[in-house]
C-alpha cells in the first residue's frame, strides 16, 4: 500500500509556502518585512535556530527544508505575541508556525511527550489520558447536584463546555467547583456535557495536529446538537477560541463567552454578594488566548477589582503584551523538551515578574495556568510565598461558598 | 521477507475493572480494550524491519471493539496486509487465540511472525511460544532488536540484570519483543483517515475455537485485605532481636 508521506520531498518549500496561501490570510506571508519584530518579542525567539522571521527568510531562500531539519519549532507556545506585533499583520503564529509544526508531525517528527497527550486525546478524548467516563467527577459531593444534561435531558439557558484540565486536573478541580457554585449563587440555569464531552482540540490544532482537532469538533459538534441551550460559557481561553473563531468554519456555531465575560455581565448582581473581604495586591495574568488573541482584558480585571480588600498591581509585561505561562500551543506536553534546550520554564519568568511587584496573589482565568504557576513558586525561592487563585476561586471566596 | 504480527487487544486499566458476577472473569459491560502495549512494539519492529530491508507486513488480530482503528493505524504506519479473525472470541485464552493464529499464518508462510512477548492479560501463558509449539517454528522471547541475515536472524535477548544475549536463529521463526528498536512512531490523524478510504481489512471466519491445555480460572478477585503487618519499633538492634525473635516463634529459624 502507498501511503503518502509529507507532501514536501519534491520541492519541499514551494509546496509548503503555496499551501499557507489556503489559509485564512495566508498570503500576508508575502508581505514580511524581515524587520525581525516577531523573532524579537518571541519570548522563546533566542534559543531557535529558525524563529518566525528566519523560517520566512528560508522559505524565500528555498530552503525550507533547513527549517524542517531542525526541531527548534517545538519550542512555540504559540501566545500569538509574534502575530500581535508584526507591522504586516501576518497570522504568524495560526498560519507560519501552526502549518510547520504541522509538516513535522506528518514526517514523524513528534517529541514523545507530545505525541502521548496526541494518542490520548484520539483515544480518550482528553490529552491527559483520564478515563472519559471519568470526566464529570469534579461535580460528586457539590448541591445542588451539577445538570449532566445527558443524564436530566433538560433544556437549559448557559451549556457550560467545561474542557479538560478544569475537568480532570486535581489542581484546577476546586476551581471548576467554585465556579459551579458561583452560577448556581446567581440563580443560572446551566448543564454540562460531563462524559460526552470532548477536548476542544485548539491545543492540539497549534501543535500541528489538524486532523486531530477536526475529529474533536466534529464529536462536540454532534453532542452540541442533541440537546436544547442558549448559549455555551467555557473556563479554557482555548475552548472559548476554538468555538469561537475555529469551529465555525466546520459547521458548529454557538453564541460564546468566556466565563469572566459572563460574570463581568452581572457584576451588579455579584457585587452585593462579595461579602469577605481579601485583603491582597493581585497582579492579574492575561491568558494569550483570552487577552492577546481575543482581546478580553477588562472584564478579569474588573471582577478582581470588585473583590473587597484587592488592590489590583500590573506586572511588566501585561494586556496585550502579556508573557505566555509556557502552556499553549502544546507547550503543556513539551516540558521535558523545553526545559532540556531553554533550562528555564516561561512559568518561572512569570511568578518573578509578580514578585517584582510585591504581589501576593498571582489571579489567573486559564485552566493551565494554575498547575504551571503554582509549580512555579515551588522552583523560584522568591516567588515561594505567592499564591496562584483562579478568579473564581477568588471570586467564590469572597462570596462565602 | 514476509513479517506476520499477530496482536491482541486487553482490558484498558485506565477503567476500573469489576468482576462478572460469575467471579470467573471481568465484568464486560463498561470493559475497554486497548493494543497490548509490546504488541504495539511488535508491529513498530515490524515495520523498521521492513523500512530497512524491504518486505511485507501483515498485521492480524482477532476481532474486537477498536480493532479496526489500530489495523488502520498499522497501515497508515507502513504496514501491507490487514487479517481479522471474526467470530465470538469472547472466552478465547492464549491457547485458542494461538491456535486461531496458527491457522491463518500457516497460509501466509512468513519468514518471520513476531509479537509482543507479553500481555498483562496472559493467564495460560502468552501467544508467541504457543504459536510456535503450534507452527512447528523456534521460539526466542524478551527480544529487543533484530539483525536480519540471509535465512536467519540475529535476535537481541534481553536477561534480567542488564544481560543482553544474541540468539542466531534460522527463520522461519517466532520472537517475541519486549520493545522495539525504537518507540513506536505517531501518525497524523489525517493520514489514518486517509488510509480508512483505502485499506482493505481482510475477514476470516473462525468457527471452533480450541481452548485445550489452558488454564480453568477458579475465582476471580480483587485484592483482598488479609490479616494487618505489624510493623517493629526500637533501634536497629531492637528491630533485628524482634526479628529474630519472630522467627524463631514461627519455627523458620
Amino acid at each position: 500500500m502507498e501511503i503518502t508521506l509529507s507532501p514536501l520531498s519534491p520541492s519541499v518549500t514551494k509546496t509548503f509556502y503555496t499551501s499557507l496561501f489556503d489559509l485564512q490570510d495566508g498570503e500576508r506571508v508575502r508581505t514580511c518585512l524581515q524587520c525581525g519584530t516577531c523573532s524579537g518579542i518571541c519570548p522563546f525567539g533566542y534559543i531557535m535556530k529558525f524563529p518566525p522571521g528566519k523560517i520566512i527568510g528560508a522559505i524565500r531562500a528555498e530552503i525550507f527544508d533547513h527549517v524542517l531539519k531542525t526541531d527548534s519549532v517545538w519550542m512555540c507556545v504559540s501566545c500569538n505575541a509574534c502575530a500581535s506585533f508584526c507591522p504586516s499583520n501576518i497570522p504568524i503564529t495560526r498560519v507560519l508556525m501552526t502549518r510547520t509544526k504541522e509538516e513535522m508531525i506528518l514526517a514523524g517528527n513528534v517529541p514523545s511527550e507530545l505525541q502521548a497527550a496526541l494518542e490520548n486525546t484520539q483515544r480518550y478524548g482528553n490529552p491527559l489520558g483520564e478515563s472519559p467516563r471519568k470526566r464529570a467527577d469534579w461535580t460528586l459531593g457539590l448541591q445542588p447536584e451539577v445538570n449532566i444534561l445527558g443524564k436530566t435531558r433538560q433544556p437549559v439557558d448557559v451549556l457550560w463546555y467545561v474542557g479538560d484540565y478544569a475537568s480532570y486536573h486535581s489542581r484546577m478541580q476546586p476551581a471548576t467547583r467554585a465556579l459551579a457554585k458561583i452560577l448556581n449563587a446567581l440563580g443560572v440555569n446551566f448543564g454540562i456535557l460531563g462524559p460526552e464531552e470532548y477536548s476542544d482540540g485548539d491545543s492540539q490544532r497549534l501543535a500541528g495536529e489538524r486532523g486531530l482537532f477536526e475529529m474533536m469538533a466534529q464529536k462536540n459538534g454532534q453532542v452540541f446538537r442533541k440537546y436544547k441551550f442558549n448559549q455555551i460559557i467555557t473556563t479554557d481561553p482555548h475552548a472559548y477560541n476554538a468555538l469561537k473563531n475555529e469551529y465555525p468554519a466546520l459547521g458548529v456555531e454557538y453564541p460564546v463567552q468566556h466565563y469572566t465575560q459572563f460574570l463581568f455581565e452581572r457584576i451588579e448582581q455579584i457585587k452585593p454578594l462579595l461579602k469577605n473581604e481579601i485583603k491582597a495586591k493581585v497582579a492579574y495574568h492575561d491568558p494569550c488566548y483570552l487577552g492577546r488573541v481575543n482581546g478580553i482584558f477588562d472584564e478579569p480585571r474588573a471582577l478582581l477589582s470588585a473583590i473587597p480588600g484587592v488592590e489590583l498591581v500590573e506586572m511588566s509585561h501585561q494586556r496585550i503584551n502579556s508573557l505566555c505561562c509556557g502552556g499553549g500551543g502544546g507547550g503543556m506536553w513539551l516540558d521535558g523538551f523545553q526545559w532540556e534546550k531553554a533550562h528555564t520554564r516561561l512559568s518561572e519568568w512569570r511568578v518573578r515578574e509578580a514578585v517584582a511587584v510585591n504581589t501576593q496573589i498571582l489571579a489567573v482565568a486559564c485552566p493551565y495556568e494554575p498547575p504551571r504557576f503554582e509549580d512555579a513558586t515551588k522552583t523560584i525561592q522568591a516567588a515561594s510565598q505567592l499564591k496562584v487563585r483562579e478568579i473564581a476561586e477568588l471570586l467564590a471566596e469572597s462570596m462565602d461558598l | 521477507m514476509k513479517i506476520a504480527v499477530p496482536i491482541k487487544f486487553v482490558p484498558d486499566l485506565v477503567e476500573e475493572l469489576t468482576i462478572d458476577p460469575s467471579g470467573t472473569a471481568l465484568d464486560t459491560t463498561w470493559l475497554r480494550l486497548i493494543i497490548n502495549e509490546l504488541d504495539d512494539h511488535a508491529v513498530e519492529q515490524a515495520i523498521l524491519l521492513k523500512e530497512r530491508s524491504g518486505g511485507e507486513v501483515t498485521v492480524l488480530s482477532a476481532e474486537a471493539d477498536g480493532v479496526d482503528d489500530f489495523l488502520f493505524t498499522a497501515a497508515a504506519k507502513g504496514a501491507d496486509r490487514l487479517i481479522k479473525l471474526t467470530g465470538d472470541f469472547s472466552a478465547a485464552d492464549n491457547h485458542a487465540l494461538g491456535r486461531a493464529f496458527a491457522d491463518v499464518i500457516k497460509e501466509l508462510q512468513p519468514d518471520l511472525i513476531l509479537t509482543g512477548v507479553q500481555a498483562h492479560n496472559d493467564l495460560d501463558g502468552s501467544v508467541g511460544p504457543l504459536l510456535a509449539e503450534y507452527l512447528g517454528l523456534p521460539y526466542v522471547g524478551y527480544v529487543a532488536g533484530i539483525a536480519l541475515d540471509g535465512n536467519k536472524v540475529v535476535a537481541r535477548k534481553e536477561y534480567a540484570g542488564g544481560l543482553v544475549a544474541e540468539v542466531e536463529v534460522k527463520l522461519p521463526a517466532v520472537l517475541g519483543i519486549q520493545a522495539a528498536e525504537q518507540p513506536p512512531r505517531y501518525v497524523a490523524y489525517s493520514k489514518i483517515r486517509q488510509v480508512m478510504g483505502t485499506a482493505k481489512i481482510e475477514e476470516r471466519p473462525v468457527s471452533n475455537l480450541e481452548s485445550s491445555g489452558g488454564v480453568v480460572v477458579g475465582r476471580l478477585f480483587q485484592p483482598e485485605v488479609a490479616e494487618r503487618a505489624t510493623m517493629l519499633e526500637g533501634s536497629p538492634e531492637d528491630v533485628a532481636d524482634k526479628l529474630v525473635g519472630l522467627f524463631k516463634e514461627l519455627g523458620t529459624l
